[in-house]
């Protein structure tokens, strides 16, 4: 009897989780003249950074990719969340690497409170110098390779800027969000906000380090929605 | 026309002056090394102060010194310490043996400061040590045995006074690292001391140089109390103005955002451009990068150029002024080294926004701005000799071996 009652508790749970479990997928596209990325020359001229590169290095101001999807755009969740309720931070650790003195990826994504890693995979030094306005900014230097530091963010803010001094074309931005719901467009532009996202009216907001941001309403229905939305060349 | 006063070297100060020459020639090399660190956005790059990288300064391994942008920040931080090291023994040299007394007391003042902070709070280690090692440099200063009599009461004021601006100096240059995330005033510390770090550079070269001028053999010949001259008006303008100048370059320089406006002698087409929400976007949008544009940057970028024009325009007055003097007059020499200095200053400050801020244009525009405001500090100084508004330095006059020029007191 007791081991019925724990397998319809854990069935309820199941059926309860998924009817919570929403994700919004979508396209983000650019419109306009996009501008032509430029190489960024300070590398090649870099002893330790060129020798790491056989093809030129090119800004990535903006990455567009099949049907003029746009990449590394924030997408995120910006009013329609239950007012008050308070998330757990995911257990993943999203992986800031400073690989051939570039900052893979450019744009990275997180919750308050979730650790994040940031890497230095060159054999040679670089210093993270974060210039957060609402967080506390932070430099330090990763002088070995394979160095990882873990950081925390404790407050929501928009693109902390990460650079490197040692190397100072180098450039990272990380957007820190209250909430879980909020993805990065891939090199083709599409995302997927996943987690438990109940059904109802959304704002979502596209934020594009250049173009800016731009901002969308959908509707989650049976844990499911899709919005496309376009951003301007600026 | 003011007469020249002759004058004989026997009793000069050469050797001294030729140190303080090199003084003045290595803090010139500090403010390059320092202008290049900006210009290249490197002044972080070694995250800790005074040590590097955990590292004594004078320790850091040579691959690590190598690395990028720690090259610049290093070498600028070690350079200033050999600065720092030529300014103490200056000040010894300058002042004489009685000098020791003093140095003495203040080495030790600062080593026991140094000990008690590390005593007080473990995390002021790093100040703690800075302290300590000015502190032993002094001391070194004041073992230094041999008897040497003070040179005139004015160059030993000027050593005095850059014994202490290059140590308020480097005591910046760390809190602009040690102080660089904190929020100032709507900016950061890195920014605030940054600047000040900046300013002061130039007025510590300035006064390394003068302290140079005052033990030349050249310095004893400018004329005293030789009259009013016309244009002098134009003199003390131009170097106000020229001070003004540095200070709004290096407010530009310290927002590392890159050429407010790109183009010349438009900006952005227009004359004096639009700077609404929309026009600053469309102006972001022509550059590469995702840094706005603001307001306050493009305006002050114009104001730099306004006053590059009216600095300009004043020198080229002062130098019509000095015209009227005989060749070889001090006057007529350093209005004719100003206005050739301010001319390279333009032309290198047209070649900045050409080659798009290019580090080494924007140095050398930064080396030249220095010079200039040293030589505008001269004429000020040797114009207000000429007409008796400063005090001349009488020891200097007759240890040259000369008849006085009465002064007014």
């Amino acid at each position: 009897m007791n081991n019925t009652l724990k397998v319809a508790a854990m069935v309820a749970a199941f059926a309860a989780s998924s009817a919570f479990a929403g994700e919004i997928t979508g396209k983000i596209k650019v419109t306009g003249e996009v501008p032509p990325a430029r190489e960024i020359t300070p590398i090649k001229g870099d002893k330790m950074c060129g020798a790491l590169h056989t093809k030129p290095v090119m800004t990535r101001t903006y990455v567009v990719g099949a049907d003029h999807g746009l990449a590394n755009v924030a997408v995120y969740i910006k009013a329609g969340l239950p007012a008050g309720k308070t998330y757990t931070a995911p257990a993943n650790k999203p992986l800031i690497d400073q690989v051939g003195c570039v900052y893979e990826p450019l744009v990275t994504v997180a919750m308050v409170g979730q650790t994040v890693d940031i890497k230095n995979s060159d054999a040679f030094m670089h210093n993270v110098n974060c210039q957060a306005k609402v967080n506390k900014p932070f430099n330090f230097a990763q002088t070995t390779q394979g160095t990882v530091n873990p950081r925390v963010f404790d407050k929501a803010e928009l693109a902390i800027k990460l650079i490197c001094n040692v190397h100072p074309w180098m450039s990272g931005y990380v957007h820190v969000f209250d909430h879980p719901f909020f993805a990065v467009s891939d090199k083709d532009g599409n995302f997927t906000i996943k987690g438990d996202l109940p059904d109802g009216k959304y704002t979502v907001e596209a934020n594009h380090l250049k173009s800016g941001i731009v901002t969308g309403e959908v509707e989650v229905k049976g844990g499911k929605a899709t919005l496309n939305l376009e951003l301007a060349v600026k | 026309m003011a007469p020249t006063i002759p004058t004989s070297s026997s009793q000069r100060p050469v050797w001294l002056f030729r140190f303080a020459c090199l003084v003045a020639l290595a803090t010139l090399g500090l403010v390059c090394i320092g202008g290049l660190v900006t210009s290249k956005g490197v002044g972080m790059s070694v995250p800790d102060w005074p040590t590097s990288f955990g590292y004594s300064m004078f320790a850091l391994p040579i691959s690590m010194w190598m690395t990028g942008g720690v090259f610049h920040e290093h070498t600028h931080r070690v350079w200033a310490s050999g600065v720092g090291l030529l300014v103490v023994f200056l000040a010894r040299w300058t002042a004489g043996s009685g000098s020791r007394k003093t140095l003495a007391g203040v080495g030790l003042v600062e080593v026991v400061a140094g000990l008690l902070l590390m005593r007080v709070n473990p995390l002021w280690k790093g100040e703690a040590h800075f302290l300590l090692g000015i502190g032993g440099v002094v001391l070194a200063a004041a073992a230094v045995g041999f008897k040497n009599s003070p040179a005139s009461p004015l160059s030993v004021r000027l050593a005095w006074a850059a014994f202490w601006l290059v140590q308020i100096q480097g005591s910046l240059g760390g809190l602009r690292v040690v102080l660089d995330s904190w929020a100032i005033g709507g900016t950061t510390g890195g920014t605030v001391f940054g600047m000040i770090h900046g300013c002061l550079g130039q007025v510590f070269f300035v006064l390394v140089t003068c302290l140079a001028v005052s033990l030349s053999g050249w310095y004893p010949r400018w004329p005293r109390r030789a009259g009013d001259i016309g244009g002098a008006h134009w003199v003390f303008l131009g170097t106000a103005l020229v001070f003004g100048q540095l200070i709004l370059g290096l407010w530009m320089r310290h927002q590392h955002a890159g050429l407010a406006i790109p183009d010349l002698p438009l900006a952005y087409g227009q004359w004096w451009p639009k700077t609404d929400p929309e026009s600053l976007l469309r102006y972001a949008s022509r550059r590469e990068g995702v840094d706005a544009i603001t307001s306050l940057q493009i305006h002050m970028h114009l104001f730099h150029r306004i006053n590059a024009i009216l600095a300009f325009s004043t020198i080229l007055l002062a130098f019509r002024s000095s015209r009227v003097h005989a060749k070889g007059h001090p006057l007529k020499i350093l209005g004719t080294a100003w206005l050739h200095l301010v001319s390279v200053q333009f032309a290198l400050g047209l070649f900045t926004v050409f080659t798009d801020r290019a580090a080494d244009v924007a140095t050398a525009h930064v080396a030249v701005g220095s010079m200039t405001l040293a030589v505008g500090c001269w004429f000020c100084w040797a114009v207000g000799l000429h007409q008796g508004t400063i005090l001349g330095d009488s020891r200097s006059l007759s240890d040259s071996g000369l008849p006085e020029t009465p002064v007014v007191p």
